[in-house]
């Protein structure tokens, strides 16, 4: 699975299971945030992008 | 009077007659003259060309050890000094296709001459050699040799006579050249606009890369059994980059060692892509490759484990091509790891 900000280009290119990132320069991180609330955040997206893996799909899938 | 041009012609076990799938374990063999659907060829190559010799390798032996047969079938080309090689056509078998582009590309690298092949736009080995060789659309099996006998000799003739062959008489190779056009790119566009709004349908200039679409993988039935492997496009590496993974149009990828790691630390990893500002990613490279939460849902049983290595390239205008064979490297470098139990989660910047 892949987990990015171009969520289109992803698909374009044939990409299957894809999870939605924070961002181009960190998509699994926010600087903006404390380093706690990052840590946090970047959990719950690995958490949906296993989640993308446990599920079945037929076709291009955006979590 | 014009020389008639020295062609060599390869071929597999089978249309080579030596035998069917029983002698498919041959090593490669040069035979005098044309064989087999060589004889259709050189009816076709009337007095233009004559073929001189064919090589005549089994599909194992081949496929086993591709690139090192491949190159030894080249040199028993080249010991024929050909202006031209033919190789197949394969139709839609990948094996003998595998065979055909392999030895089209050994021999254009070696010779510098040209080499053409006919196969199936099914056949796996058209989206791996096309831009190696000059690959004639063919038809599924031999009951289009004809066609594909046809097909091969013109985009071959053409090819050694210096013309530019016509669009469509071979996969497209994916290859930049100038050309001179009278209007400028501001009037085309205006005119085709124009052809657009009055209902025509103008050709592109440009048609976008033909993306190889792949079935999506079965879904993971049990987490907490599954090995996890992590990979990105963004450029982390080790802090010295050890392999010189470029910036900017990547030629390769890379593995690297997170064993005994429970993060990504920015003492021993860096970012260097040239597509996005690093700063962010350089300063915790867990976000870009998510090593710290990863290895805490680990540590839960959340899942299974987490492979102690990660994948990574540079994703900056690389090419289709490569981009393509560091996923294909990659898919076999894990399967060759892991079993059916395994999840990748790849990052993009």
């Amino acid at each position: 699975m892949l987990i990015c900000t171009l969520t289109s280009i992803a698909q374009s290119v044939g990409a299957n299971r894809i999870v939605p990132a924070l961002g181009i320069p960190h998509p699994l991180g926010d600087p903006s945030l404390s380093a706690g609330d990052e840590r946090k955040k970047r959990r719950q997206l690995v958490q949906k992008a296993l989640q993308a893996l446990t599920t079945p799909i037929s076709e291009q899938t955006i979590f | 009077m014009v020389r008639s041009l020295r062609v060599v012609h390869y071929l597999n076990q089978f249309f080579g007659q030596i035998g069917g799938e029983d002698q498919a374990g041959t090593a490669c063999q040069v035979k005098p003259g044309p064989v087999g659907p060589g004889l259709a060829f050189k009816a076709l190559l009337g007095g233009q060309a004559e073929i001189v010799a064919t090589v005549i390798c089994g599909d194992n032996y081949m496929g086993e050890n591709l690139e090192q047969t491949s190159l030894a079938a080249a040199e028993l080309v080249a010991q024929h000094q050909p202006d031209l090689l033919l190789a197949g056509p394969a139709f839609v078998s990948g094996r003998y296709g595998m065979a055909c582009g392999a030895v089209c590309q050994a021999v254009a690298q070696q010779l510098g001459i040209p080499t053409v092949t006919g196969m199936s736009e099914e056949n796996p080995a058209v989206d791996i050699y096309k831009a190696h060789a000059y690959i004639a659309p063919a038809g599924k099996s031999a009951a289009k040799m004809k066609d594909a006998a046809q097909a091969m000799v013109k985009l071959a003739l053409a090819l050694a006579q210096g013309q530019e062959p016509e669009p469509g008489s071979y996969f497209a190779q994916g290859k930049r050249r100038l050309v001179v056009r009278e209007a400028s790119g501001a009037q085309r566009a205006v005119q085709m606009l124009v052809e657009l709004l009055q209902g025509g349908e103008p050709a592109t200039e440009l048609p976008l890369p033909n993306f190889e679409k792949v079935p999506p993988a079965p879904a993971l039935t049990n987490l907490a059994e599954a090995v996890i492997v992590l990979g990105t496009e963004g450029g982390v590496t080790p802090v010295d980059n050890p392999d010189r993974i470029e910036m900017s149009m990547a030629t390769k990828w890379g593995r690297y060692s997170l064993e005994g790691l429970a993060a990504m630390d920015p003492e021993r990893f860096t970012a260097s892509h040239g597509g996005y500002d690093n700063t962010a990613a350089k300063q915790n490279p867990n976000r870009v490759v998510p090593l710290d939460v990863m290895c805490d849902l680990a540590g839960e049983g959340v899942v299974g484990s987490l492979a102690e290595f990660f994948y990574t390239t540079a994703g900056n205008a690389t090419t289709v091509d490569n981009a393509t064979r560091f996923g294909r490297e990659i898919a076999q470098d894990i399967r060759a790891r892991f079993q059916d139990k395994v999840g990748v989660v790849f990052t993009s910047t």
